[in-house]
């Protein structure tokens, strides 16, 4: 029996957020707070592996009362439980400050239950860096591996695993003791529509939340701002280009116009013959 | 240990199938002018099995020093057994800065030092600056999905470390004969500390172009409106002998595979020539390619953004103007070559 803890995040919606202009803040009024779409792939993957191996998924997130509504989310998913630490002290923590909450956290969790294995999404889409999965695995002293796009195998008896991690140009097969913290890629699963019965677990879910009161060997100079070594210092929108020519006229005028442009260079298509049709 | 210990500017230099990967070579050209700024020297950080020769290569795109850690161990990479080379090498010569590139392995790898050491780490850097006096590191880059970019600091622990995006610094060009030198190291790791195994690699082979290394990019966006319409890409990109790009909706719609995403959460491009075909040109998109050498951009929405990034812009039906294209192209093409015979 597997006990697999999913670390999960609320996230503003980057992809329709709206810049205030003049600050340079999010709008946070204009974008939903939704379950970074990463995450969702990261508890799917624990749900499935619980169902090939049998187990409890338990899914932990750090963030402000209103993220609840991420780890109901999780449930609708198929997650057995789960666990909120929110305290103002974590508060404008980076991602090493993040790291050692969660793994506060993580290290309670398994005095419930033995966790076996730690699985988070590639990164997040608000702060895209990746960077917390890893730390965690390091802190917990677990190999971690990340951008894994299959888990092969686990074998619970002997206490390993075998997955596949991408590369730039393929992947690797990797084989890891138990336990490990693995990161995943959108493409290790497809994240179905929930089962009604999930969704009214959800509905009715109430997670376990903690704060930093009720984690122990807490050293509160690691936490939050004051526990993050990076800080942001500046931050602008970027440059708005100016824009080009266009290039005007009817359909063949305006292809023409555009094939002497490629014509100019045409010294970048003598010697092509490939293409990339692969899919 | 107080900061001011810290000095030189280190890029750890990833090696692929016997060879450089080309963004170890452009940090070491990113890496040059740090360390040119601080007034001190720039190392490259070797780890694997037979890669001391390739120090040569390091000191030709501008390293003085190339620490090696050349061992069977370090066969395949695996963050076990690189982190812990690196972690002795930082604790023994004391960087002020560390750059990486961000790929999955050295993402992987600076992720964890970063926990160990531990110091400030900063996720793909697109500019990078330090202040000459300080050392501080100023580390900019993309966040909230490309809306804003934010410089990034760590004031109090060193070494200040980043991971930098391939594609967006420039190696110098190599100065034969170039010299440095080699200092060779040992790390204390045993195989049987290390959890994990490789236990194979698998390469794609199908994937001709790489769009990360193509000479022409030809990317479609959602308005093609369904798999059967982003044909036409593919159709362009096997005429002009390039390589297919997408943007993440058509990835997340699952018409193409995540490797042909351009984008924040994609891969950077950088070629002589990028189609942007009915892709609206949202900022996520932008950041991915807006180093091209030449854009060209054809969309049926006249306001849409990305004619704002654009060097030339077509507004039309992407239906008709490609084919068109192609078939000029084609007829075009075949004169040309008749013209040289």
């Amino acid at each position: 029996m597997l006990h697999i803890v999913a670390c999960i995040k609320q996230v503003p919606d980057t992809k329709i957020i709206k810049m205030n202009p003049k600050t340079n803040t999010m709008d946070r009024a204009s974008a939903p707070a939704i379950l970074n779409p990463y995450d969702a792939h990261a508890v799917e993957e624990a749900v499935r592996l619980k169902k090939r191996y049998g187990g409890t998924v338990s899914v932990l997130t750090m963030g402000p009362p209103p993220a609840v509504k991420a780890i109901k989310k999780c449930i609708e998913i198929g997650a057995d439980e789960g666990y909120m630490i929110s305290d103002r002290a974590f508060a404008g923590a980076d991602t090493l400050a993040t790291s050692y909450a969660l793994t506060k956290a993580i290290e309670k969790i398994s005095q419930i239950q033995p966790v076996d294995l730690i699985i988070c999404g590639k990164m997040t889409i608000d702060g895209d860096t990746g960077q917390v999965g890893p730390g965690i695995a390091r802190r917990l002293d677990m190999p971690p591996l990340t951008s894994v796009k299959k888990v092969k195998e686990i074998n619970v008896e002997e206490g390993y695993a075998i997955v596949h991690r991408k590369l730039e140009d393929g992947y690797e097969v990797i084989q890891s003791t138990m336990p490990f913290l693995m990161s995943v890629e959108k493409e290790i699963n497809d994240v179905p529509y929930s089962s009604m019965t999930n969704m009214l677990k959800a509905a009715r879910y109430q997670p376990v939340i903690w704060a930093v009161a009720d984690l122990e060997d807490v050293e509160r100079t690691q936490l939050g701002l004051k526990g993050s070594p990076t800080i942001v210092s500046k931050v602008w929108a970027p440059t708005k280009p100016s824009g080009g020519e266009m290039l005007e006229g009817d359909a063949a005028e305006q292809t023409e116009k555009l094939l002497n442009l490629l014509l100019e260079k045409k010294e970048l298509f003598a010697v092509k013959g490939g293409s990339d049709v692969e899919h | 240990m107080s900061i001011e210990d810290y000095s030189g500017v280190w890029v750890f230099i990833e090696v692929k199938d016997g060879e450089v990967v080309p963004v170890s070579l452009e940090l070491l050209g990113a890496g040059k002018e740090l360390s040119d700024k601080r007034g001190t020297e720039l190392a490259g950080v070797l780890i694997g099995e037979n890669v001391t020769h390739l120090a040569d290569t390091l000191y030709e795109y501008g390293a003085d020093t190339v620490y090696v850690y050349d061992d069977t161990i370090f066969k395949n990479y695996r963050t076990e057994s690189y982190m812990k080379a690196l972690l002795e090498c930082c604790q023994k010569h004391k960087p002020e800065v560390i750059l990486y590139g961000a790929t999955s392995t050295g993402k992987d790898l600076a992720s964890a030092v970063a926990t160990d050491l531990p110091t400030g780490l900063t996720a793909d850097s697109t500019i990078l600056d330090i202040e000459e006096d300080t050392g501080l590191l100023l580390a900019s880059r993309p966040a909230f999905g490309g809306n804003i970019m934010a410089t990034i600091l760590c004031k109090k622990y060193r070494p200040q470390m980043a991971t930098v995006r391939p594609k967006v610094m420039r190696a110098l060009t190599p100065e034969p004969g170039r010299t440095g030198q080699l200092i060779e190291e040992t790390a204390s790791i045993k195989e049987e500390d290390i959890r994990t195994k490789v236990l194979e690699i698998v390469q794609f082979t199908t994937q001709k172009v790489r769009i990360d290394e193509a000479d022409i990019v030809v990317a479609g966006g959602k308005g093609l409106g369904s798999e059967k319409g982003f044909q036409v890409i593919h159709d362009l990109a096997e005429t002009l002998g390039g390589a297919v790009g997408a943007s993440r909706d058509v990835v997340e719609a699952g018409w193409v595979e995540h490797h042909h995403q351009v984008g924040q959460t994609g891969l950077t491009v950088t070629p002589k020539i990028y189609f942007a075909i009915g892709i609206s040109g949202a900022i996520q998109h932008i950041v991915g390619m807006q180093n091209s050498g030449l854009i060209i951009a054809i969309n049926n929405d006249p306001e849409a953004p990305i004619f704002q990034s654009s060097h030339y812009g077509i507004v039309g039906d992407a239906f008709e103007i490609v084919p068109l294209l192609i078939q000029q192209f084609k007829q075009a093409f075949n004169k040309e070559v008749v013209d040289h015979v």
